[in-house]
Formats: structure tokens, C-alpha cells, sequence
């Protein structure tokens, strides 16, 4: 028996039904970018599950604390609006808790009702609720609009609008958005920028909040985060590189046409090919030149290619994620000669098959390409056309299971094993780290399938 | 130290001792607060979800779905239907023209594709915003496909899990009454408000038959719907866990005359005593019950008394606290600690009542915080005060005990062991060890200090 045999080979067009979901909503993608604000309290508008579960989901994820604050929705508040409930949580929260930022997120429920959340937050400024000095910023989320993936990159524009100042006097400094990354991509990110000697504003940086030490203390606002005075400071920087299209565009071109912030909007930088195209961006927005540490570690990712490329050759990959992410895997595993084969993603966009059905167009295979999609069509797809290699998030390993197919977990949410915490997988250590676990995925699966007179010892 | 809380929360913390019992209790959380509780919805999701052979479809945008996508653990022997996700994932064009068409054509779907006993409908906030007629779009799809279509009346904002418990119960009761009860024992209980984490609900059915006693319907855990539908003929109802399923027992008892006992399987009292109730009432309809059962529990006790008394020796006078969602087990959870000579110095729940606080302040000792509908800057206020050694809650407050560098054990959905019964008190105390005495909290700075401490080069630190 197995644990998904609900899944029929024959695939129907489905309007009205999602089933195992590869996406999630709005608020939980908010929650996450207003966690990379230095002491910042979400805030989410609406019922208290909403917040319980983004928090948990979370927590799951990172194995971390997550603080957040919700409003508390009532069945008074969702018939008279959620006005005098933002107006209390306010005041509440900077009375008690004392967070430097409240990012407040909407929820379908306030949103449907109407609930005008700047024009309640200038309400509680003018009462006097807001103490100097502290800022509420915040973002409409609806959850029936997009993804997660929307409400970060809503949450990231909400909050450069809130804070970007433009002085006239330039700060040297190159804006960095980093996508719907994990902590250690961020920290990584601001590594190589560094390592080439360019000054750089990351945000949001979840680093050093979402996984910071065990300290004995209990810090609802760890140490981590971007500052509320490097925030404002966007608004002066040289430029602005925005890693990611779904997660990122939005933010980048709201500095490039409010303050003339000009941008450029790039690939995650996963792999090979997107991360030499990140860090040729950094050298002309910079002028910086590209430093034999960057060099060396590009050339120890060519390397490792090249000493097992005959491994990767024509091997099949299911590929199912957010949209930046899935994009430039699909780009990475093209460019090592693996082949995606069936690639979804849950997040809305046209623009996503359009781009990958570009990457793949040289395949030897057909390419099976969803937005929009869902686990139960990956499945069906899986089925029908059986792969070496599955990438995903945790919920994928139903599907390993029952196909007994080897499983990489990449993406949002992994609540069943750690290191994405703590070891990137952008750049060109990223790649590396990326090639180990492929690697060992499918070599663990010759030595296990081996006959005894075929098992080999070295590779 | 005082820890930092509301004002308005003063009342809903009670220090034994210090003053007169009074808690306040079962109010609205504070907008603005960090709080740990859930919404309807969730209450309603996790009491239905384990009954594994029903359709469980979400009707609202794609979240509330996602969150409680098969988080619970929630076992089953059989079909696992109940495993996998179903929304109808609304968009903004739905929230504006209506849902109830793509309902109708959801339901329609699956229920052809996977043949369900029964089909239970969640409503979610925005569905109770937009107005969508669950019931008559559920009574549509009955009459077509001759199965219980079962709307559940769960709109997030409509309280806390208390009241989606109360719907969910509701849901349940409409199935009841619908099966056919003639071949049922006259020794029949049905086990209420177990959701088989981890196989628990086995371990309990095993006891039971070992006495003689049949079950009828697991509700839920492993939980059918022929079985709920027969549930009324069962003798006796078991009804565990405080809020989730005493609604139906209640209704059980008006509209069937079904009697109930309220039982814990979590502790070696609490589980004996669950059994013992069981076999009182069926005493003068089987006089060896009572034998029965005595043998049972003297068989599990002299099992697990000598393995106990070798953890009991590490674990003598540790502290604990206890942060756990209904107050129920809290009662269990002091009584196990106590076995293994430890002191619970706070306990609290989500959706505690007045009376259970009281009885909480009964039994435990002098000085114990009793905390109602608490967030983390006071649980880690108490937990640092108290310099607790062990913590037990759920997923959102276990890293912030591993932060304070305090041992924790999962009592709640994401338990990976089976805490109840005999062999559930071997598990518990088993765990309880494993993070009590784990060597992790010497490296932690609450026990000592490290030796590369930033700022002291070269200086040895004293441990």
C-alpha cells in the first residue's frame, strides 16, 4: 500500500480544486521578509490562527523562535473593521513588547472587510500611539492573490516605501534584495559582496535571526536584521541589484522610479551561470574588479563538475518550488547536462513557463512545465514519466517514498531536516553544496541498487 | 524577578500562595499580543482530520489548507485519505462573484475520483465574509452522490479552538444515528478525544480488549465513518482531552441517554483509573471485569515500575514546566512528574476553564505559576525565575526552551512517541530523561560557562 495511491495516472484539467498544494498563502511570505527588519514585530491583521500557524509553519521550518502579534479578529471586528483592534494592538505592542518596527500584514479576512491599514496607522500616529523614534510600516497581503512568494516581495516594497529617504547625497552603497532565500543564502550573498570589496545594504536579512546561537537568552529580537537606519539609507545607494523576479522586482523598481535608485534584476544566484552573472553585476554597478578569492571558488565549482560530469548526464529531475528558485535550478541542472523533466511551481505567472520552457529548450526529453500547479499533478506526471531525481520541499517525500525515488529537499517549508539554516546554496560555494547533495543522492542510489557483482567501490 | 506582562493580563496569572485562588480565564486574547493560540478553524481541522476514510475539503484561499496539511501525526490503519490536501484554493475573483460554484465542482470531483464514506466541508473566515451557503451547496452534493456531505461551520474569526471543537462536534453528530447498531456488545465503549498520535488509540484498544470491552468508534483517531455513524449504540462513552469532543458526549448523552466519563490516559494513576471506571460500570453485566482489569494493571505496573525507578534516580527533584493547549493534561502531566520525583513550578493551557485552574491550584505545590493564554516573553520570564529543567508544550515553544538552554518534550501533535497508557509512561519518562539529562545543556551558558567566551582571551573561565 502506498500513502499517495489516491493519485490516478489519468491527468484531468482541474479548475476548482487544488490538492497537495505547492504553494502557500501571502501572510507567512510577509511574515518571513518583515523577520529580516532589525527589531521588527510582525504584526498580522486578522484572526489569531492566521498568525499561530505563520508562526508555527515557521518555527518548523527554522527551528527557531518566531515572534509575531495579530490583531485578534473577533466576529465584531469582522463586522465593524478591524480599525479599534489595529489601533489597541499598537499600542499594545510598543507599550509592552518595545520593537523599534511593527510590520503589519493584512490577512484575507481584513482584507475582504476593507480595513485601510496606512490610514490606521496614521491614525495611531496622530493619537500619539507610535512613541518617537518607532515606525509601523506595512503591506497588503491578501491571501487569495499569488503566493507566499507575493507577500514577501509585497512586505519588501512595503517597507523600503515606509523608509527609503533620498538625502541627494549618495552612500556609496549597492541595495541588495535577495529573494525568498534561507538565512545562510543571505549571509552568503553579503560574503561574496564583500569579498569584492562592494559596501552593500542587504534586505531583508534573516540572518542572525532566524539562525542565530543558543545564548541562554531568550531574545524576541535577536541581533540580526536591517536596520532602520540602513533602511532609510536605500534611497541614497548607487543602485539596486534585485535577485529573484518574483520575490525582488517589486521593491527594486519601487527605489528605482520613487528615488531614482536605478536596478537590475537578476536570476537567484544558484549555479554556475546565474551566480557569474550576479557577480558581473556587482563589478559594473560597483566598478569593483572580481578578486582571485571569487575566481578560485568559481574554479573549484568547475571543478567538481568536471570530475563527475559523466554522472550527471541525461539523469531526469522533478523540479517543484518557488518560482526564482525553480528557475534557476532548472537553469544549473540544464547546464550540467542533468535534465528537469516535470517542473511546477504553485505560485501564479505565465512568465514562469515562458522562461523555463527557454532554459529547457535544448532537451533531449519532453519538459512537462506548470504554474499554478500542484503535487498531485507532479505526481500524475511522475507516474507517467518516472525520474532519477526529485528536488523539492519536505511534502515532496510522499511522493519519494512512493515512487522510491531519491529526494534532494530544497525550498520552503523542510520540517524534517536542518543544515538550510546554516549552509547556502547560492554562489559558488552554494553550487558546491548543491553538486554534494545531488551527487549523493544518485551515487547512494547505485551502491543500494547495485548487484553484488556489480557494486562498485570508487566513483 | 518579575516578569515583564500586560497590565490587562495580570488576572490571568495566579502564584499559588501569594493570594487567594482567582484566575480569569477563557477571554479574547489581547489584539497586539504574541499569543499562542489557534483560530475555529484549526480546532475544527484537527478533531475531524484523523477520521481517515472522509474527504476533508477546505473551502477558502489556499493557506488554511496548507497549514493543517496532515501536521498532526494523526495515524491510520487503513485508508489515508485524510493525509493528503484538498482546497478549493480561492481567488480573488471568488471572493468577489462567490465560491459556491467551484465548491460544487470540487466536491463533485472527489468524491468520483476517491469514493469517501463521508465528506466533511471547512468553512474559513473569508467564506463566513462572502457569504457562500455551505449547507445548501452540501445538501446539493448529498443528493447527487448518496454520501454524508458535511459543512462545517469553522469561520477563523468566530472565537478560538473552543468553538471549532463545538462545530466540529456538531459535524460529527450529524453522522451519528445513521448506522446500524443491532450486533453491537452490551460491553461497548466508544473512545472519544483520541486522535491516534503515534498509534495511541492502539495501545488503549488493546487494554480494553484485553478486558472484554468492545469498541465502536474511535473518534477520531483512526476513525471511520461507518463507525461514527453506529456510535450511538456503544454503552459508554470515554471522552479524553478537555475541549475537543465533549460536545458530543454531551450530545450523546441528551439525545441518546449515552452516560460519559471524563478519562486520561497519560500517567500510571489517570490510565488506571481510566480503567477501572470502565470496568465499575460494566461490573453487573460481566462480575470478572473488575479481576480482569486488576490483572491487567498489575501485569503493566510490575512491567514498568523497576524501569521507571532507574530514571527516577537522575531526574529526583528537577523541575518542570508546563505550557500545554487544553488544561486536561495538565492534571496527567503533574501526577507522571511527581513519579519520577520531579516538581512542576508553572503550568498553563490555551483554553483552560475556571474550574480547571482551580483544580490545577489544588494540586500543585506552593509558589506555582498558573498561567492562562500566555506568549513567550512571560513563558521564558517563568521558565528563567523558576530555572526550570525541563519544558513541555508545543511546536511554538520549543525553541524557546532550547534558547534558554532548557531541556524540552512535545506533549502536543508533533509527538513522536506514544505517551499514553503503561507503555506511554515508559515513553514519557524515557524522553523526559533524554532531555533532562542530555549532555547538550552543559555546553550551554545556564549551566557553564564556555571557555571561549567572547571577550576573556586567553582568561580560564571557572565552570
Amino acid at each position: 500500500m502506498t500513502l499517495l495511491r489516491h493519485t490516478p495516472l489519468e491527468i484531468k484539467d482541474r479548475k476548482a480544486l487544488s490538492i497537495n498544494p505547492a504553494k502557500t498563502c501571502q501572510p507567512v511570505g510577509a511574515m518571513y521578509a518583515a523577520l529580516g527588519i532589525h527589531g521588527c514585530l510582525p504584526h498580522s491583521h486578522g484572526s489569531q490562527g492566521c498568525c499561530a500557524y505563520h508562526r508555527s509553519a515557521l518555527t518548523r521550518h527554522y527551528k527557531e523562535p518566531v515572534s509575531a502579534a495579530t490583531s485578534s479578529f473577533t466576529e465584531g471586528s469582522s463586522v465593524f473593521g478591524g480599525q479599534a483592534n489595529l489601533l489597541q494592538a499598537i499600542n499594545n505592542i510598543f507599550t509592552v513588547y518595545e520593537p523599534d518596527v511593527i510590520a503589519v500584514h493584512t490577512t484575507c479576512l481584513s482584507e475582504t472587510i476593507g480595513d485601510d491599514v496606512p490610514q490606521i496607522a496614521d491614525k495611531a500616529r496622530q493619537d500619539g500611539k507610535i512613541p518617537e523614534g518607532k515606525f509601523v510600516v506595512s503591506a497588503s497581503t491578501p491571501s487569495y492573490v499569488g503566493s507566499h512568494v507575493t507577500g514577501f516581495a509585497n512586505m519588501v516594497m512595503g517597507t523600503l516605501k515606509g523608509f527609503a529617504e533620498k538625502t541627494g547625497k549618495k552612500n556609496g552603497k549597492v541595495n541588495l534584495i535577495p529573494g525568498f532565500v534561507e538565512p545562510s543564502d543571505m549571509e552568503e550573498i553579503k560574503r561574496l559582496a564583500a569579498a569584492m570589496g562592494v559596501k552593500t545594504i542587504l534586505f531583508p536579512d534573516t540572518s542572525g535571526v532566524l539562525n542565530g546561537p543558543l545564548t541562554g537568552e531568550y531574545k524576541m529580537f535577536p541581533d540580526g536584521g536591517t536596520t532602520v537606519d540602513e533602511l532609510r539609507s536605500t534611497g541614497d545607494s548607487i543602485g539596486t541589484l534585485a535577485l529573484g523576479e518574483w520575490a525582488s522586482a517589486d521593491g527594486a523598481k519601487y527605489l528605482d522610479s520613487t528615488h531614482k535608485v536605478p536596478c537590475k534584476i537578476l536570476d537567484l544566484p544558484i549555479g554556475l551561470k546565474a551566480t557569474d552573472r550576479f557577480i558581473d553585476a556587482l563589478r559594473l554597478i560597483s566598478g569593483r574588479h572580481v578578486t582571485d578569492l571569487i575566481t578560485h571558488e568559481r574554479g573549484q565549482l568547475v571543478d567538481m563538475i568536471s570530475d563527475m560530469h559523466q554522472y550527471f548526464y541525461h539523469k531526469k529531475v522533478a523540479l517543484v518550488g518557488d518560482p526564482d528558485q525553480v528557475i534557476a535550478l532548472t537553469e544549473f541542472l540544464t547546464s550540467i547536462d542533468m535534465c528537469p523533466v516535470h517542473i511546477v511551481t504553485g505560485t501564479p505567472g505565465k512568465k514562469f513557463e515562458a522562461r523555463i520552457k527557454e532554459i529547457t529548450k535544448d532537451s533531449p526529453f519532453p519538459v512537462n512545465i506548470k504554474s499554478r500547479g500542484d503535487m498531485f499533478l507532479l505526481h500524475q506526471w511522475i507516474k507517467n514519466d518516472p525520474v532519477d531525481l526529485l528536488i523539492g520541499n519536505t511534502y515532496c517525500k510522499y511522493i519519494a517514498r512512493d515512487e522510491d525515488i531519491p529526494l534532494i529537499r530544497h525550498g520552503f517549508p523542510i520540517i524534517d531536516r536542518v543544515g538550510h539554516q546554516y549552509f547556502p546554496t547560492v554562489g559558488y560555494k552554494g553550487g558546491l553544496r548543491l553538486l554534494e547533495k545531488i551527487l549523493d543522492a544518485l551515487l547512494t542510489r547505485i551502491d543500494r541498487d547495485a548487484s553484488e557483482d556489480c557494486f562498485e567501490l570508487a566513483y | 524577578m518579575e516578569p515583564v506582562i500586560f497590565e490587562e493580563r495580570k488576572t490571568q496569572i495566579h502564584r499559588k500562595g501569594a493570594e487567594p485562588f482567582s484566575i480569569s480565564c477563557n477571554k479574547s486574547s489581547l489584539a497586539g499580543a504574541v499569543s499562542q493560540r489557534a483560530c475555529v478553524f484549526c480546532g475544527s481541522r484537527v478533531v475531524l482530520y484523523p477520521i481517515a476514510d472522509a474527504l476533508h475539503l477546505v473551502h477558502g484561499p489556499i493557506g488554511c489548507a496548507v497549514y493543517t496539511w496532515d501536521i498532526r501525526g494523526a495515524l491510520s490503519s487503513g485508508p489515508e485519505l485524510h493525509r493528503l490536501s484538498f482546497s478549493t484554493d480561492l481567488r480573488e475573483k471568488d471572493v468577489i462573484f462567490g465560491g459556491e460554484k467551484k465548491l460544487y465542482q470540487a466536491l463533485v470531483e472527489l468524491i468520483d475520483r476517491h469514493q469517501p464514506n463521508a465528506a466533511f466541508v471547512y468553512s474559513t473566515c473569508i467564506v463566513g465574509i462572502i457569504g457562500d451557503d455551505l449547507k445548501a451547496v452540501c445538501k446539493k452534493v448529498q443528493a447527487e452522490k448518496g454520501i454524508p456531505v458535511i459543512p462545517v461551520q469553522s469561520e477563523g474569526f468566530k472565537g478560538n479552538k473552543r468553538e471549532g471543537y463545538l462545530a466540529a462536534c456538531e459535524a460529527m453528530f450529524q453522522l451519528v444515528g445513521t448506522g446500524d447498531t443491532s450486533d453491537i456488545s452490551p460491553l461497548s465503549v466508544n473512545i472519544l478525544g483520541d486522535f491516534n498520535l503515534a498509534g495511541e488509540i492502539w495501545i488503549i484498544q488493546d487494554y480494553l480488549k484485553r478486558m472484554g470491552v468492545d469498541v465502536v468508534a474511535n473518534i477520531t483517531g483512526d476513525g471511520r465513518v461507518a463507525d461514527v455513524r453506529r456510535a450511538h449504540g456503544a454503552a459508554l462513552n470515554l471522552v479524553q482531552c478537555s475541549g475537543a469532543t465533549m460536545d458530543l458526549a454531551k450530545m450523546l448523552k441528551e439525545k441518546y441517554g449515552i452516560p460519559f466519563i471524563r478519562v486520561s490516559y497519560f500517567g500510571i494513576e489517570d490510565m488506571s483509573d481510566a480503567l477501572y471506571d470502565v470496568a465499575k460500570f460494566f461490573e453487573d453485566k460481566d462480575p470478572g471485569i473488575m479481576t480482569r482489569t486488576q490483572e491487567l494493571v498489575r501485569e503493566e505496573l510490575m512491567a514498568l515500575y523497576p524501569k521507571l525507578q532507574t530514571f527516577r534516580k537522575d531526574l529526583e527533584g528537577k523541575k518542570a514546566a508546563i505550557y500545554v493547549g487544553g488544561a486536561f493534561k495538565a492534571f496527567s502531566l503533574i501526577k507522571s512528574f511527581r513519579h519520577l520525583g520531579m516538581n512542576v513550578v508553572m503550568v498553563g493551557s490555551q483554553t483552560g476553564t475556571e474550574e480547571d485552574y482551580q483544580e490545577l491550584a489544588e494540586i500543585t505545590d506552593e509558589g506555582t505559576i498558573i498561567v492562562d493564554d500566555t506568549n513567550p516573553l512571560e513563558l521564558s520570564a517563568f521558565i528563567k525565575e523558576k530555572d526550570v529543567d525541563i519544558f513541555v508544550g508545543g511546536v511554538k515553544e520549543r525553541p524557546i526552551a532550547f534558547k534558554l538552554g532548557v531541556g524540552f518534550c512535545d506533549h502536543n501533535h508533533e509527538r513522536k512517541e506514544a505517551l499514553e497508557g503503561f507503555l506511554g509512561m515508559y515513553n514519557f519518562a524515557r524522553e523526559v530523561h533524554a532531555t533532562v539529562t542530555s549532555p547538550v545543556w552543559n555546553f550551554t551558558p545556564r549551566r557553564r560557562k564556555s571557555p571561549i567566551a567572547a571577550g576573556s582571551p586567553g582568561e580560564v573561565c571557572a565552570s
